[in-house]
This record gives structure tokens, sequence and C-alpha cells, in this order.
């Protein structure tokens, strides 16, 4: 039944299946685990990466496909969520009607710049999603009477899925819509992501893999190569799509920098690259470090800097101000040490 | 007369002012195992890249049972029953070997754009594929990553890979190039094993004269990238191009 779930691919490393299980369980009752706004939050984005990241994976580890217009159609499911439910009003067929489009517009989009470019090298691919995520961008931001512009949108989701609706008490833990709406993005999350780790062992993400080895032969074997890969761009684009929409749902804002900016894209990349390409269990640990890095590094280094503030020069080192510096450093280092990633690593311990 | 299978008509390809394959005409018929010799350079593997499509040639045209398949894609063509092995390994290293031959029993039965079924899911996928494993003897190897298998293994599966595909026109480009002595001859055995097959047809290239001797129903010699001699083996090989071009060169190796 379990096997079945995952579609066969058993984490096949003792230490990963505990780390997995550990952050499945964290997940699934963060709620009640870790009380207060920040840490749900937290942990609605871990969620919403993990599909991203995932989605992102059957195109770059799968695949063998570079693309950089992931955050846009990430983009293209929030900024659908947040214009159903500005023009429709407040209600679930909203949240609906925006996921559905949303998708179905990054799936179509994915299609034409697959059309357009897939044909050719592998790398015109790279080039072009660059240059049209580039370009949605900029539309993003001048067409500020629709999107908001820079300032973003601000909606409203239906009630029961805000702070402001109330059920009761478990375990001491108020029960508010906050944590219903936490339940949608977790329980989304999980089935598309199991749903993608479906595909990535069906014969359909053999032939991505076989691809991604060797697209000579796997032509020569008879399959249309260009064909698959356009498949799996479309798949690819709605999944980021539906991340985007839950991410929408969960914030009740979209603006460019939560959905388009280039940085969430390298934030993808990286993660993909840390936690292991070609398998989708890289994505849920590279998530998840990533984004406990991205929110709690500066707290801790904020408490290093003051507890070493009689030691010349360290306090500086590590003065919250430079998180970032430290997170490049923690990346070139899980690089040069774990080249294969995370669960590279740790499947080659077996 | 038996059926004609495959046919090239005045095939020729020109890479800037080399003309690689030059005007060559021939008809590979059901039944029949055709070795293709030459010396180095001669244009062999060039004339297997312009049949299974590879390259796209300058002029002339190729034609599977009748029909002309000179602008058909490697993919289709390879639907359509024209089957390659390759003679610098070339398969999916990162797999396993049945995912390996999996793939190409599945490109078979048209399973590709499958996607929410898990792959192992697909018995019949996995039962033929182990099928050819077996008749490779290759079986125990099943789970062992393609990359770290030996040379000679590697070789056995690329023809276990065309064997897998069970096309209409087997093309073997040296087969036994880098095997060691004991390994050479289950690939021999398996290709002696299809040509009784008798609706099929095998071409060969091979640099092994023994081999040709013992396999060959027919021999044609491609020299400079023009067909040079064309007929059976003990005419061919006693011809005066053969013996300059081909087996003179031969001797001069040892």
């Amino acid at each position: 039944m379990l096997t079945r779930l995952i579609s066969g691919d058993t984490p096949r490393s003792p230490v990963l299946a505990a780390l997995l299980g550990a952050i499945l369980v964290a997940l699934m009752f963060a709620p009640f685990l870790f009380p207060g706004v920040r840490a749900l939050d937290t942990a609605a984005t871990i969620c919403i990466f993990i599909l991203l990241v995932a989605s992102y994976d059957l195109l770059l580890g799968y695949t063998g496909i570079v693309s950089f217009a992931h955050t846009m159609f990430f983009g293209m499911g929030a900024y659908g969520v947040a214009l159903a439910s500005i023009h429709m009003g407040r209600s679930y067929e909203a949240l609906i009607t925006g996921t559905v489009l949303g998708a179905a517009a990054a799936a179509l989009f994915a299609l034409v710049i697959a059309l357009f470019s897939l044909r050719v090298r592998a790398i015109f691919f790279a080039m072009i999603t660059l240059a049209v995520a580039s370009a949605m961008a900029v539309l993003v931001s001048q067409l500020f009477q629709i999107t908001g512009g820079e300032d973003g949108l601000t909606y409203r989701i239906p009630r029961e899925l805000t702070p402001a609706f109330r059920l009761g008490e478990i375990f001491d833990t108020r029960i508010n819509g906050r944590i219903l709406n936490y339940y949608l993005v977790f329980f989304s999350c999980l089935m598309l992501f199991l749903l993608l780790l479906r595909v990535v062992n069906s014969p359909f993400g053999r032939v991505l893999q076989a691809i991604r080895e060797n697209e000579f032969r796997a032509q020569a074997i008879g399959y249309k190569v260009v064909l698959y890969r356009t498949t799996a761009t479309c798949l690819s684009a709605a999944m980021a799509a539906l991340a985007g929409s839950l991410y929408a749902i969960w914030l009740r804002y979209v603006g460019p920098d939560t959905t388009l900016s280039f940085e969430i894209m390298l934030d993808v990349l990286l993660m993909v690259v840390i936690g292991g390409m070609g398998t989708l269990y890289g994505a849920v640990l590279g998530s998840v470090i990533f984004v406990l890095a991205h929110n709690y590094l500066q707290n801790l280094m904020g408490a290093g800097a003051e507890m070493f503030q009689n030691i010349p020069i360290l306090p500086d080192l590590i003065n919250p101000d430079r998180w970032l510096l430290w997170l490049g450093v923690l990346f070139v280092l899980s690089v040069y040490f774990f080249p294969t990633g995370i669960v590279g690593r740790l499947r080659a311990n077996r | 007369m038996t059926q004609t299978l495959l046919e090239t008509e005045g095939l020729s390809v020109r890479f800037g002012g080399h003309l690689a394959v030059n005007d060559v005409s021939c008809q590979f018929h059901a039944g029949e195992l055709t070795a293709i010799v030459g010396p180095n350079g001669a244009g062999k593997t060039t004339y297997f890249n312009l049949i299974s499509g590879q390259i796209r040639p300058t002029a002339g045209s190729v034609r599977l049972l009748g029909e002309d398949v000179t602008r058909v894609s490697v993919a289709d063509r390879c639907q359509r029953g024209l089957g390659r092995a390759f003679q610098l390994t070339n398969l999916f290293p990162q797999l396993t070997v049945l995912e390996n031959v999996a793939l190409v029993m599945q490109a078979r039965q048209r399973k590709g754009f499958s996607l929410f079924s898990m792959a192992s899911a697909h018995v019949e996928v996995t039962r033929a594929a182990m099928a050819v494993l077996e008749r490779v003897r290759m079986d125990t190897l099943r789970d062992q990553k393609v990359s770290e298998l030996s040379h000679g293994n590697q070789r056995k599966l690329e023809v276990a890979m065309l064997i897998a595909l069970d096309p209409l026109v087997y093309m073997f480009d040296e087969p036994t190039a880098g095997m060691s002595m004991d390994e050479a001859p289950v690939v021999l055995d398996l290709i002696s094993e299809l040509k009784h097959d008798s609706d099929r047809t095998i071409l060969l290239v091979e640099h092994k004269m023994d081999v040709i001797r013992t396999l060959a129903d027919r021999i044609i010699v491609l020299h400079n990238g023009e067909l040079a001699a064309d007929g059976p083996p003990a005419e061919v090989m006693a011809s005066d191009i053969v013996q300059e071009a081909y087996m003179g060169k031969e001797l001069e190796h040892v």
C-alpha cells in the first residue's frame, strides 16, 4: 500500500527514510507542534516549495532541460487566483477558476515555448525561457491597472480560510481558518507530490530519463524525443502553476517579489541542486533546508553575534546582515561535498 | 526470388568536398545475411547512418518494404522496422540493464505516454525484456547499472537492445568489436539464430574474415564510398578488388 503510494520509489537509505518520515510528521502536525504565526507560515512555504522544486526537478533532473521560466509559471498560477478573486468576488469558485485557468495558461505557454525551441539545441530553450520570463516580469510590473504593478494585489478569500474563522480548540491549539488553510495547502501539495512521484516512475518517466541519458539512442529505439520533452515541459509548468495558486491562497497577496522574481528562480535551482537532481526526495530535503535557512539563519546568527560580542571580529562575521554570505558558503560547501546532492550522498552510503 | 525488404537507390552523401558514400544502389532480401566489408573510411558506417536516418543523403533514396523513407525521422524508421545496433556502445548508462531493454519493449508496445501507471506494473514489458536478457545470458545482471558493466557486457547489451526491437531489418555495426574470445561466440550464435528467421534481413559490418565466411550469404564491398563488389562470399572474396583493397590491407595489418 505504502510502496504503491510512493510508486515503488523507496528512499533506499535508512537515514533518508528517517528524514523524510520526520519531515512528513512535522509538516502534518505543524500547527500543533510549532505554535505561532511565523512557524505556520514557514511550514506552508516549505510545502509549496517542495511542490515547486519537485516540478522543476521533473525538467532539470529527469529530462535534462534547463528552464529559467519556472517562476513565471509559478506566478501565472498565483496571479490567476488573485485576479479571479478580485473579479469574481470572495468565493471558492473564484479560487477554483483562478487555479484552473492559471494552470491551463502555464501549460499553453510552455507548449508554445517548447515547440519553438525544443526542436533545436537544448541551450536555446534555456535562453528563450530566460527572455520570455524577463519579458513577463516587465509586463506584470508595467500593466499595473491589471496586475497592481510592483505593489502586487491583495484580495479576499473565503472566510473559512482566514484567521477570523474560529472553530474551537484541540490540544490547547486554537483551530481557526488559518489552520484549515494550512491543511488545504499541505494535503494539496502532498497529493500533487505523490502524483509527480508516480509520473517519474511511470513508463513515461523512464523515457524522460532515457532522453536525459542519451537522446540519440532514445530516438534510435523509436521515441519521438521532441514530443516527450514538450509533454514534460507542459506538465512541469502546470504543476508549478498549481503551486503558485496554493501560495496565493495562503498569502492572500501576490506581487512580483513573491512569485515572479528571478531570485526565486535561483532559489529553486539551488534547492534542486542541494537536495539532489533526478530524485524527487531531493526536492523535499532541498526545500526544507533552504526555507529554514532563509527564515531562521538570521535569527540564529543574531543570537550567535550576541553570544560572542566580547570576542573581536567574530561578532562582525556572524552579524545577521551577513546571512546571505553564509547561505552562499553553505551552498558552495554542499555542492563541493555532495556533488550528487544530499540524497545522492545518502544513497551512496548505503 | 524472395521479397525485397530494404533498397537503396543511388544513395550518396557529400561532406564538404568529400563524397563519403557515392551512388550506392543495393537491395536486401528477406532471409539473407549481407556482410558489408571495406577498409576503414570506406563509408560503411556512413552507409548505415543513411539507412537508419541519422544522416540525410545529398542524393538518392532509401526504401523500406517498397516505401520511400528518405524523409522519415529516425524514430519513425525504427517503428517501421529498421533496427540498428551501434559500433560505439550507445546505451543509457545511469539506468539498469533491465531498464535499458524495457525501454525498447515499452517503445514497441507504445507505452511511452503512459504517465500515471507504475513502470513496474507493466508486467508484460518486464517479462519480454527478461526473455531477451535470458537469450543473451545477461538475466543475472538485470539490476546492474549499465555504466558499471564490463565492456564486453555493454557490447552484448547493445546487441540485446536490437534483438528486443525485433525489427525487419537488423543492422549490426561490428557487434563483436572489443569482445573477449569467450564472449564473441555468444553474440555470433545469436546472429546466426536470427538468420533462420526467414522474413527478416540482416546487415552486418564486420572486419573479421572468419566470421564473415561462416555467417554471410552475400558480401558487398564498399571502397572509397562506392559499391565495389556484390555477390556470394566465395566469388567476392576471390575477386581482384577484394584481394587488393581489402585482403591486402588486412594482411598488412598482420
